[in-house]
């Protein structure tokens, strides 16, 4: 059983919403699709789905060419962001509709509604109608709707980005069990690396409508094969610094040059662009061969346990990422460190060409 | 804290005494039609009361039993009935392509339908009566009926949209994913959520074609007149009969007060047709 995307390209309105994409989805895996916003995850979903034909290509199923097949024939479940439910009827039978119309038993509906209630924990609301739920609640209910068919294609489209919080976190905890039980191909859209990182599996990066990269989640964050997959896979977005290599130095754009050693010894001369996490800035060097760099403090953000300072530098804006809460001053200069340990090289076209040294020793 | 008294008195918001006269204006018409229809024609022009003198139900037995007031009741209901089943079934799909799809023209049509409205009936009474004569629909239910649509539909398909546009598109889609046809999400799915501006322009059909006097009398002549045109062809040998024209009265608010009752939460939806 897989899932198989074909040269799949989609434009509407002469506008190109997805380019040409190839992807294959493997039985009983999780793939999450990670993008920013109209980055193209949606569009992809429907067209796996069915809901919408692509301009250009071919989806096969199980080997099966079903581009163009009605979507009441595929079998598939979908869930979306908002709490789609049936209003009109209880829990109960919102979950049993899909059953009903694939002419089960009534013996069989019972049991497989009430296994799938109890799994979503929803056993004492079967008898109350969707919109007297709370919105963890209905959402619940959609996906025990999506599960309790056993079809081979679960897509969730970011199905917990309505919920607060507290919600989120209990939701999510719970969907990788569910996936396990199911047996089936998953397919998570979300614009939360956290989530990402979270759910396992395999993960996609989008942006403006191409897959980046395509691999084993953890694989993908750590060896970022690109830029642009690198900013989407990574919250807040990778910072990014030009640099040029040029006799033997590194010079930055302020002509500022240190000697090009360590991990910068293997570069031809030229221009190239260095890549590094938020969370690997530091306030306090942590080795006399970490970078240090003036940067200017616009603003900072407590969040509790963590503090982001977004800073510039030259022309760059970075954002950091430091524990605990520090009262720092904004618009004052700030000096902040960096490991080199912690580099990622892209070539200037944002091919990844040398990963950053704590991955390969982790 | 404001502990400043509160106003009391006759123009104080929480006075009663403007409620009641408002009641008393608004009801003030409704409640001499029952007076009259309660009294005998030489009460009604003989002395000025209140109240009836001497309580008859004359005047409703007349209606009960003359057969030509009575049908004029049945044929009303009859295309009443007919016009709003027609409408409905018609303006139900018009409905939920102007809410779904995107094609053609779709706003100049949408538009346009509602221009309907804006003609008065006596514009189309002429054509309508030349039209039906000729094919043989003169004095017919359905005669009627049809022509009603001509100003139902229009307002239907308006408030039925803004009813439907109020349900997000991902339900059908989650439904077709569930395996539902179109046909069965239409009637299982989709018309529970939207019942209530069913309801409403059910209601509008209802009230248009049943006060409707014009083409309801040019369109019928004997076998499918209508209770209005029965009502103002009362005058007799004998003047006016008053007290059961005032009956005939009474008994033509009930039905649309019955249907008022029902759809009483709905209306003011509805009347900014589904768009709060």
């Amino acid at each position: 059983m897989s899932l198989e995307l074909q040269n799949i390209s989609m434009s509407v309105d002469g506008n190109m919403h997805i380019y040409n994409t190839n992807l294959t989805l493997k039985k009983g895996t999780m793939n999450v699709l990670l993008g920013r916003t109209s980055s193209g995850k949606t569009t992809l979903m429907r067209i796996m789905a069915g809901l919408d034909v692509p301009t250009s290509g071919k989806i096969l199923w199980e080997g099966k060419d079903v581009t163009g097949m009605k979507v009441q024939d595929r079998k598939i479940a979908m869930v979306y962001q908002q709490f789609i439910n049936y209003p009109a009827m209880t829990v109960y039978e919102n979950i049993a509709a899909p059953l009903r119309l694939m002419k089960k038993s009534e013996d069989f509906i019972d049991k497989a509604v009430r296994k799938t209630a109890g799994l979503m924990r929803m056993t004492d609301m079967l008898h109350k109608k969707p919109l007297e739920l709370s919105g963890g609640q209905q959402q619940r209910c959609a996906l025990a709707r999506s599960l309790v068919k056993g079809s081979g294609l679960v897509l969730l489209d970011e199905p917990l980005a309505n919920l607060d919080y507290k919600l989120r976190e209990e939701l999510r905890a719970e969907i990788p069990k569910l996936f396990e039980e199911s047996g089936a191909i998953f397919v998570y859209a979300t614009t939360e690396p956290e989530e990402a990182l979270l759910l396992g599996g395999n993960v996609a990066t989008l942006w403006e409508g191409k897959i980046t990269q395509f691999g084993k989640t953890a694989d993908v964050y750590h060896n970022p094969n690109n830029a642009t997959t690198a900013k989407v896979f990574s919250n807040p977005a990778m910072n990014f610094l030009n640099i040029e290599k040029k006799d033997g130095f590194i010079y930055f754009h302020n002509s500022n040059k240190i000697p090009a050693t360590d991990i910068f010894l293997k570069l031809e001369d030229g221009e190239y662009l260095a890549g590094f996490r938020p969370n690997h800035l530091e306030l306090k060097a942590r080795s006399d061969s970490a970078f240090h760099f003036d940067t200017n403090l616009s603003v900072t953000e407590i969040t509790g346990s963590e503090t982001f300072l977004h800073l510039s530098y030259d022309n760059e804006n970075w954002i950091g990422l430091v524990h605990g809460v520090h009262d720092l001053e904004y618009g004052s200069n700030l000096s902040v460190y960096l490991d080199l340990r912690h580099i990622f090289i892209f070539k200037k076209d944002g091919d990844l060409l040398q990963t950053a040294s704590y991955v390969t020793n982790r | 804290m404001n502990n400043a008294p509160v106003k009391k008195g006759f123009f104080s918001s929480k006075s009663p005494a403007i409620m009641l006269l408002y009641i008393i204006f608004l009801m003030l018409p409704i409640y001499w039609l029952l007076n009259m229809s309660l009294k005998t024609n030489q009460e009604i022009l003989g002395t000025f009361s209140m109240f009836p003198n001497d309580i008859t139900f004359d005047n409703y037995i007349v209606i009960f039993t003359d057969p030509d007031w009575y049908w004029g009741y049945i044929n009303s209901m009859t295309y009443v009935v007919m016009n709003t089943l027609i409408s409905l079934g018609v303006a139900l799909p018009a409905a939920y392509a102007f809410s779904r799809y995107r094609f053609l023209g779709d706003k100049h049509l949408f538009f346009w339908l509602l221009t309907n409205r804006m003609a008065p009936p006596a514009v189309f009474a002429l054509p309508f009566f030349q039209l039906y004569s000729s094919v043989g629909l003169f004095d017919t239910h359905i005669a009627v009926a049809l022509a009603h649509t001509l100003f139902n539909v229009p307002l239907t398909v308006w408030i039925l949209e803004g009813f439907m546009k109020g349900v997000p598109k991902e339900i059908d889609e989650t439904a077709y994913v569930d395996g539902f046809s179109f046909f069965g999400f239409f009637t299982k799915i989709f018309t529970p959520m939207i019942a209530s501006g069913i309801g409403v322009a059910a209601f509008f059909c209802f009230m248009f074609s049943w006060v409707e006097l014009l083409l309801s009398r040019t369109l019928t002549a004997v076998d499918a007149k209508s209770i209005a045109a029965t009502m103002t062809k009362t005058v007799s040998a004998s003047g006016v009969d008053w007290g059961v024209l005032s009956a005939a009265g009474i008994l033509t608010i009930l039905p649309g007060a019955i249907v008022i009752y029902f759809v009483r939460h709905h209306i003011a939806k509805g009347l900014s047709l589904g768009r709060v």
